[in-house]
């Protein structure tokens, strides 16, 4: 229910060329991304980054507006970073580190998530949904005007589809009457209900929690702490869940556990919001409501995310409950691990067969993420009796057993997949650090400013071999690239003298040490010392090619 | 020892079990099951291994019928 609208329109409607080409030669676009979300537009910045053209077609004429997610991880600043929009969200966003859990009126314990050293970005931030789609929506536009081939057409609904051996045509609504247009490749990102899969058919499995969740982003002049509240039980919500949680412009995000029998329409009438807001601020707060809504939740999956042509990113191909922040989080990551692969197999550097990575990876992830945020909606939403009985068994204990605390499971924050089992890893060197082992993205680590003064900042975007306390063999290239099947690699050279953390992080007890990174900035392959074959039969692992048979000299 | 012992091991067999009995003598059921929940929390926690708890979750559950209705 909008009480207080955010929406502009960013990218209205305006007629396209392709809609005036006859209907018997519609225009073919290499690659068109259905839904200008957070997850299609990432998709598309990387995609245009790498010089590949890229249509976004949504329904809506701009970004959307309600209370969607808020809680973004350091891999997706990470990744957003490296697109260009990280600096936006980490100015805006808000940074917490402490959380309360409350039972009725009482603090149970408060947990604080200590800032690890040697990042340059936080564990997380909270920003409203709507002020990263704008940096995103901003930045396409941003890149268009700076020459990228990239089209964000708003007013552009898919209605229908068909898909063929090598390309897919679909069907667009507009508000000039219908066009079609076709695709070598379609990345559906329109979001939990998908037209796209619909109209495909495929399933979407999982599971509904019978439960209603009343979300209210209210705006409060209170001085507040930034903090993560979470009570069990509250006097103002009895044998219910609640959790406050602070956002930018002294917005307030609360969630109410409402049950599973109620009035959806009467509970978010504000007569009835309103009191229930003042019973958990207590009375002398004053507060204005920006949005109210109530959702239910479920987990959800596609069995496959690539099928042929078509490739499903974000709620459309999985849908998390939002205990643990894992859905936009999660996509993020699955438009970071499928546009390098989508580019390499469009320039014809790789095969197709690498997009089944995309599938495999992802699918990974997103079954992590269903993992937790289930396990945590299990803990605040007992299905039985009897899961509730060892759920208040587990509260009764935290305050004189600081065993149980571990057990308490509010939600469990998202952190990046690691693809310990993906078909793209190489060699592993197991004396190196458990953390940056093949399939793990990379863990940041200050640099000096003349090195780019965050590895993060360095790393991404194409292949690179990470030399660490290392020279290269004197008979190998030594410049600042060499090319592997027709991919430049680049080398980056780091000693420990002037990036110490490498130690740890990199090195371990090793002397010195060479990762092979994927342009996604996970670690493809790693050893101790630089052998050219070796890359070179991992390079082809990582783009799913099979290698020549290895001819080392002996 | 990853093994969970199935021998006795225990003391004084009949004082652990008035013990236990006792225990629960003040509850009703509803409290029973929820200090019974609390002993399995707080006694898997003292194992420490999930490899033998694992173990006492089979042996108990193998031993349990699926309904305890008989009919
Ligand atoms: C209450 C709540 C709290 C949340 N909190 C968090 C959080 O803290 N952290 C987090 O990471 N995630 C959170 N999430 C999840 C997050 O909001 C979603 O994961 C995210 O929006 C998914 O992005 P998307 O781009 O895949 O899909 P969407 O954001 O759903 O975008 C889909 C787009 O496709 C367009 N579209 C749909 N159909 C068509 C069509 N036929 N033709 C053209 N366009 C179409 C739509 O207009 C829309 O713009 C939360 C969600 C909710 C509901």
């Amino acid at each position: 229910m909008p009480l207080n609208s955010q929406s502009e329109l960013l990218y209205p409607y305006r007629r396209s060329p392709d809609q005036d080409r006859a209907l018997s030669a519609p225009a073919r676009k290499p690659v068109i991304i259905v839904g200008a979300g957070p997850i299609g537009l990432t998709v598309a910045i990387d995609l245009a980054l790498k010089g590949i053209p890229v249509v976004i077609l949504d329904e809506a004429e701009g970004i959307g507006v309600g209370s969607r997610a808020i809680c973004f991880s350091r891999r997706t600043l990470e990744i957003l970073s490296r697109l260009g929009c990280g600096d936006q969200m980490l100015e805006k966003g808000v940074q917490w580190n402490t959380g309360r859990v409350f039972r009725k009126d009482r603090q149970i314990y408060e947990f604080n998530l200590s800032p690890e050293q040697g990042f340059k970005h936080p564990a997380f931030i909270n920003l409203q949904q709507y002020y990263m789609e704008g940096y995103l929506a901003a930045r396409v536009q941003e890149l268009a005007a700076r020459g990228a081939t990239l089209d964000l057409r708003g007013g552009n609904k898919v209605t229908a589809l068909e898909c063929f051996d090598d390309y897919v045509s679909l069907e667009i609504t507009t508000p000039d009457g219908p066009y079609t247009i076709e695709a070598d490749w379609l990345i559906a990102c329109d979001g939990p209900r998908s037209t796209i899969r619909s109209l495909m058919q495929l399933d979407f499995k999982g599971r509904v929690f019978e439960d209603n969740f009343l979300i209210a982003d209210v705006v409060m002049k209170a001085d507040f702490p930034t903090e993560r509240w979470f009570w069990f039980d509250p006097p103002f919500n009895p044998g219910q869940s609640a959790l406050l949680h602070k956002q930018p412009d002294n917005v307030w995000r609360i969630d109410f556990q409402l049950g599973w029998d109620i009035d959806r329409e009467a509970v978010i009438r504000p007569e009835n919001v309103i009191p229930r807001i003042e019973a958990m601020l207590g009375p002398d707060v004053t507060f204005e409501l920006e949005w109210v809504s109530v959702y239910t939740f479920q987990c959800c999956s596609m069995q496959r995310y690539r099928h042929n042509r078509v490739l499903f990113a974000g709620d459309s191909a999985h849908q998390v409950s939002p205990f643990g922040a894992r859905g936009a989080n999660g996509g993020v990551q699955d438009a970071d691990n499928l546009a390098w692969k989508l580019a390499l197999v469009i320039a014809g550097k790789a095969p197709a067969a690498l997009l089944d990575s995309y599938d495999s990876e992802r699918r990974q992830g997103a079954d992590e993420n269903i993992l937790n945020s289930t396990r945590a909606t299990d803990f605040i939403t007992p299905k039985s009796p009897i899961s509730r009985l060892f759920r208040d068994a587990v509260l009764d204990l935290v305050e004189q057993a600081p065993f149980a605390r571990p057990l308490v499971n509010s939600g469990r924050l998202s952190v990046p997949a690691i693809y310990d089992e993906s078909p793209l890893n190489g060699a592993d060197d197991p004396s190196l650090p458990t953390a940056t082992r093949p399939g793990a993205p990379l863990v940041d680590l200050p640099l000096p400013d003349a090195l780019g003064s965050w590895l993060l900042k360095r790393a991404g975007g194409r292949f690179q071999l990470l030399v660490i306390d290392h020279d290269i063999p004197a008979k190998e290239p030594q410049g600042d690239t060499f090319e592997v099947s027709g991919i430049d690699i680049a080398i980056v050279r780091l000693s420990t003298t002037n990036a110490p953390l490498a130690r740890p992080r990199y090195l371990g007890n090793a002397a010195s040490a060479v990762y092979l990174i994927r342009p996604d900035q996970h670690v493809a392959a790693r050893w101790t010392s630089y052998n050219r074959s070796a890359i070179t039969a991992a390079l082809h692992t990582a783009i799913a090619t099979v290698s020549e048979p290895l001819s080392e000299p002996a | 020892m990853n093994k969970l012992n199935i021998d006795a091991n225990l003391d004084d067999p009949d004082g652990f079990y008035a013990q236990l009995l006792a225990l629960h003598e003040p509850l009703d059921e509803a409290a029973s099951h929820a200090l019974n929940a609390k002993l399995v929390l707080i006694l898997a926690n003292h194992i420490g291994n999930r490899e033998v708890i694992t173990q006492a979750f089979d042996l108990a559950f193998k031993s349990t019928p699926r309904s305890s209705h008989t009919f």
